[in-house]
């Protein structure tokens, strides 16, 4: 499926990824990620490779769905807590109410826990962030809100950021380079 | 008056029926006496004020001896259901963890099941010398692999969802991981899996009793009585099988009342209700 795609991305680069549905761009993401491994090829952070860094992974992947991604069974304030964020400053440009904290995900909306997976996927040991269509079902105005935010993080703590997305000028407007999956050589 | 929404109705009727099952279980031990009493002038009496569920042909007081045989049902069904209970979270999660168990475990699920239950439930009474031992060990020994089979589902499944991913990737230990994520979503199936053994416990120690492969005749249990009601039937001594029998199917319906009860009210989706 993804033979031959050769990918890097730079400290405080922004990289966009776009192909048809079905190419592997999510793939792709979990691969980076380090939640799957590859048959053959090699997924490296300056040079190691990725399964060897312990603990927190530096290379942290933000889901497409934001309500699988939260355990659906503890409040929200411990699913946040697991990535060690809990600055004050990152929830309140997040406009993450401390209110939300204590609710469970299923008392919260799409946009809102969104929010709380990108505060828990920005701890202090992150260096690339993955965004795979993160903000592909939200509103346009929440989706403004968070790309602003993700673009001065980025900014502030030099992180390379991967998004993959179908919309393209959302792609022009926030990436440095664009890539394209090139279609399987089979 | 004041409506309960279905929350609060659920916790009412919980802690109803617990109260209920509670109170027939502690009351066995105290009606053992008036149970075993017989008295041959009141023998064969239809059901009346003073003995509501009648008399058998020994003039003993059936109201008490059904209330000591749901006693022992529920005894010996809490005592099979816990047994049961245990072996399924432990095989289920070694199941869930290691390969090589998973094989092993997974044939054992599909022994027991392939056995016909009662038929199993019965060779393993035989073979352990029947009575309360057989019994006991017939019921716990051939439950366990259907709740096993849901707690090896349920941790094969939460290994891969998103959140548990994303939680291992974030550097929590294990265990905080097992607090976290793993606990909070194996307790609830697991102690609805345990009430919900109750019923087929109690059940089946009443077939096999009533087919002669249970508890010995002097032990007033269920299955016992209507075994021995049966031979009184054809005489018009229709109480002699009816009340007690109604009852067990009212305490298997509370059991599993309280099992549906106890899911809804762990699960946190139902919140809103």
């Amino acid at each position: 499926m993804l033979a031959g795609v050769n990918l890097t991305v730079a400290p405080g680069e922004r990289v966009g990824l776009s192909a048809p549905s079905g190419r592997g761009k999510t793939t792709l993401c979990r691969l980076l990620a380090g939640y799957d491994q590859p048959d053959r090829g090699t997924v490296a952070l300056d040079g190691r490779p990725l399964s060897a860094y312990k603990g927190a992974c530096p290379v942290q992947m933000i889901w497409q769905h934001p309500e699988g991604a939260v355990d659906p069974l503890i409040p929200l304030g411990r699913t946040l807590a697991e990535g060690r964020p809990a600055e004050e400053r990152l929830l309140a440009a997040l406009d993450i109410a401390p209110a939300w904290l204590e609710r469970y995900p299923a008392e919260l909306s799409g946009g809102e826990l969104q929010r709380i997976c990108i505060a828990r996927a920005l701890g202090p040991q992150t260096c690339f962030l993955l965004c795979d269509e993160i903000t592909a079902m939200l509103d346009p105005i929440t989706q403004a809100q968070i790309w602003r935010f993700l673009l001065e993080e980025t900014a502030r703590r030099r992180l390379g950021l991967l998004v993959v997305s179908h919309s393209r000028p959302l792609l022009e407007r926030v990436c440095t380079r664009i890539e394209h999956l090139p279609a399987p050589t089979r | 008056m004041r409506v309960w929404n279905r929350r609060q109705a659920a916790l009412v009727f919980f802690a109803l029926a617990s109260a209920v099952l509670l109170a027939v279980a502690l009351c066995g031990p105290l009606l053992a006496g008036r149970a075993a009493e017989t008295d041959f002038s009141r023998k064969n009496l239809p059901p009346c004020l003073a003995y509501p569920f009648g008399t058998d042909w020994l003039g003993r007081d059936m109201l008490a001896r059904t209330l000591a045989g749901l006693s022992l049902s529920i005894r010996l069904g809490g005592l099979t259901a816990g047994v049961s209970a245990l072996a399924a979270l432990t095989l289920g999660t070694a199941a869930a963890l290691w390969r090589r168990a998973d094989c092993a475990v997974s044939w054992l699920i599909d022994l027991v099941m392939g056995i016909p239950h009662i038929l199993l439930v019965m060779l393993i009474a035989l073979a352990w010398g029947r009575g309360f031992a057989g019994v006991t060990a017939g019921v716990a020994l051939s439950h366990w692999p259907v709740l096993a089979r849901v707690i090896r589902g349920e941790i094969l499944q939460l290994r891969q969802a998103p959140y548990f991913l994303a939680a291992e990737k974030l550097g929590v230990s294990w265990g905080q991981m097992m607090r976290n994520h793993l606990l909070p979503h194996m307790l609830p199936q697991f102690f609805v899996g345990l009430v919900l053994l109750f019923p087929h416990a109690i059940l089946h120690e009443a077939s096999i009793t009533f087919l002669g492969f249970g508890l010995p005749p002097e032990q007033p249990a269920i299955g016992m009585i209507l075994s021995e009601s049966m031979g009184y039937l054809a005489a018009g001594r229709w109480w002699l099988a009816l009340f007690p029998g109604g009852a067990l199917v009212l305490v298997v319906l509370l059991f599993a009342g309280v099992g549906e009860r106890l899911r809804r009210l762990l699960d946190p989706a139902s919140i809103h209700e």
